[in-house]
């Protein structure tokens, strides 16, 4: 395998992708990416050097619309959804000392 | 009743326009067959409440009376993929972390075919967040293939294609992002489309790969899909991506003549890792639309082999920052126990996901990750940009590009799971099709020896869907009085 991935890239990894990984987890994520790396690598054999990058087949623009409000109270429907609820707020740990 | 359900749409939606049949009666159809078999196949992750949906059928009833419904799939019954939200109705994309959510709007394309006077029948089973070739991902039971239940349907849309292949619905709507429905649909015997992008828009389409989702039909043959496609199709403001065409009007396509049609068929799509039989079947399929006029003939396509790796970079990349929502505040599942903000967002998450979707979004996250973005990220989307041109090339010179919808017929259960690039590899053929944005799709052409269909998948230039469908109805046309 040409591409090893530390023990630290998948702890950065699981930071910037939320996810709390058990040890075995993150033995099997090392593995994963390293022969997902290694597989993608072989898009090294093309030469891009005069390509830019395309992340739309269609030219897009930004779609502006006036700012009115078009969708109903929908409120109660939305907090009916929520893991916890109060007073017609979300209920989430505490984020401030 | 159930000689029903083996109705196409627009045969079923002609008898209740003639007052043949009742909506309530195909309803009851639909249910008599989910009943008889989807204790075997687990197509659906929710069978909407039988009471509730005759109320809609008696709604849409009395509108076909009226005369105010007039359309041809007014009263027929429909399954929807798990991905697609539907007000009021339990949307999980087949996953732990949206296993209660119950959504307060309905996705755009959805709303076209209730406009219509669509039935929704219930909720088709998918892999989790559509990741997936299998439908074994989902966390809510694999689906089984009904040409035999000890393969799978395929995916990501396979609860969506064994629906229609069991006649558990009359149609289906799936989701493409790297071939989802066409694979699918030729494991499963059916037909799909892949619309252009931006064809059909993507609101309320819980996202995987934005740039490279599409809703598409799933459905018994060539002018279903045709017909609803014509109905889900629409410009929609609320999609930023969504685009204006110049023609919505796909039934017209519909005529068994390919006289005038350039076909290319790309060498190296028929070359090594494609099954023999697969093969055969799609240069015979070939043959027939030769004999009804189109021109044949084999070019060197050089970039297949890049697809994939370019493919699971801007997806996973995509998928990583889409599925960054699912955090246990506003909707979905949300951990037990926790010690703060964080904890509590990493715990939900980890517990909320399946491998394969952590999987990728690891990897997403890695190659957007500062140090490796030029590396992976922007190398992908200049891959992207030289397989667009490659496809621009070959459509100066053919009308449609004819290739297999996969490389095999269905796999055995639990043979893809193990081995994650494997399973990639059966994507090969239909991958760089969502990259280019193009319309792409998947007839039936023909059994293996094992008795499980063969798929042959018909791409066409970006807005050029009416040339695949003539195609494709043409070639089904000649294969049903052959």
């Amino acid at each position: 395998m040409a591409n090893i991935i530390s023990d630290e890239t998948i702890e950065y990894v699981g930071i910037l992708a939320k996810l709390e990984l058990s040890a075995e987890e993150k033995e099997q994520a090392k593995k994963d990416m390293g022969s997902m790396l290694d597989y993608i690598d072989k898009l090294n054999e093309l030469d891009t050097s005069d390509v830019e990058p395309m992340s739309h087949v269609f030219p897009v623009n930004n779609v502006f619309r006036e700012d009115i409000v078009v969708n109903g109270d929908d409120r109660e429907s939305i907090l009916a959804n929520a893991p916890g609820e109060k007073d017609g707020a979300f209920i989430v740990p505490k984020t401030v000392e | 009743m159930k000689d029903l359900m083996k109705l196409t749409a627009v045969e079923l939606g002609k008898k209740i326009q003639a007052k043949e049949v009742t909506v309530a009666e195909a309803v009851e159809a639909a249910f008599e067959q989910i009943e008889k078999k989807e204790k075997d196949l687990n197509c659906y992750v929710t069978v909407c409440d039988k009471e509730a949906v005759l109320a809609r059928a008696a709604e849409v009833q009395k509108q076909i009376d009226a005369g105010e419904l007039t359309g041809p799939l007014a009263g027929v019954p429909v399954a929807i993929k798990d991905n697609m939200c539907t007000k009021g109705l339990l949307t999980t994309c087949s996953s732990k972390i949206l296993g209660n959510f119950v959504p307060t709007y309905t996705a755009e394309a959805v709303l076209n075919l209730e406009k219509a006077g669509a039935v929704i029948i219930g909720k088709a089973n998918m892999d989790e967040f559509a990741m997936g070739s299998t439908t074994e991902t989902s966390a809510y039971g694999v689906t089984k293939n009904p040409w035999n239940p000890e393969h799978v349907p395929g995916g990501s849309s396979g609860g969506s294609c064994a629906a229609v292949a069991a006649e558990e619905c009359s149609y289906a709507l799936g989701s493409d992002t790297g071939g989802s429905i066409r694979q699918p649909s030729s494991f499963c015997g059916v037909t799909g489309i892949k619309p252009t992008y931006g064809t059909v828009s993507r609101y309320g389409l819980i996202a995987y790969g934005s740039s490279l989702d599409q809703i598409g039909p799933v459905a018994k043959d060539v002018t279903d899909c045709a017909t609803i496609l014509e109905t889900i199709a629409s410009y929609d403001p609320k999609d930023s991506t969504s685009v204006k065409r110049d023609s919505y009007d796909f039934t017209s396509a519909l005529m068994a003549d390919a006289s005038g049609l350039k076909i290319g068929i790309p060498k190296d799509y028929f070359g090594e890792g494609l099954d023999e039989e697969v093969k055969t079947s799609i240069l015979n399929a070939v043959k027939v639309l030769e004999e009804k006029g189109a021109t044949v003939e084999f070019f060197d396509f050089k970039l297949v082999e890049y697809a994939i790796p370019a493919y699971y970079v801007i997806a996973s990349a995509e998928a990583s920052s889409n599925l960054s929502r699912f955090d246990g505040v506003k909707y979905g599942y949300r951990t037990e126990d926790y010690d703060g903000l964080h904890n509590m967002y990493k715990k939900t998450r980890s517990e909320g996901f399946g491998p394969e979707v952590k999987r990728r979004i690891m990897l997403g996250s890695f190659v957007l990750s500062s140090g490796y973005y030029d590396a992976y990220y922007l190398k992908a989307l200049r891959t992207k940009a030289l397989i667009k041109k490659a496809f621009d090339e070959a459509f100066e010179k053919y009308d449609i590009i004819v290739a297999p919808a996969a490389p095999t017929t269905a796999p055995k259960l639990g043979e893809s799971l193990s081995d994650p690039i494997k399973m990639y590899l059966s994507d090969i053929y239909t991958i760089a099709v969502n990259l280019a944005g193009l319309p792409g799709i998947s007839v039936p052409c023909g059994m293996d020896s094992k008795g499980l269909p063969i798929g042959m998948q018909l791409i066409g230039d970006c807005f050029k869907e009416n040339d695949i469908i003539r195609a494709a109805y043409t070639y089904e046309q000649c294969s049903k009085n052959a």
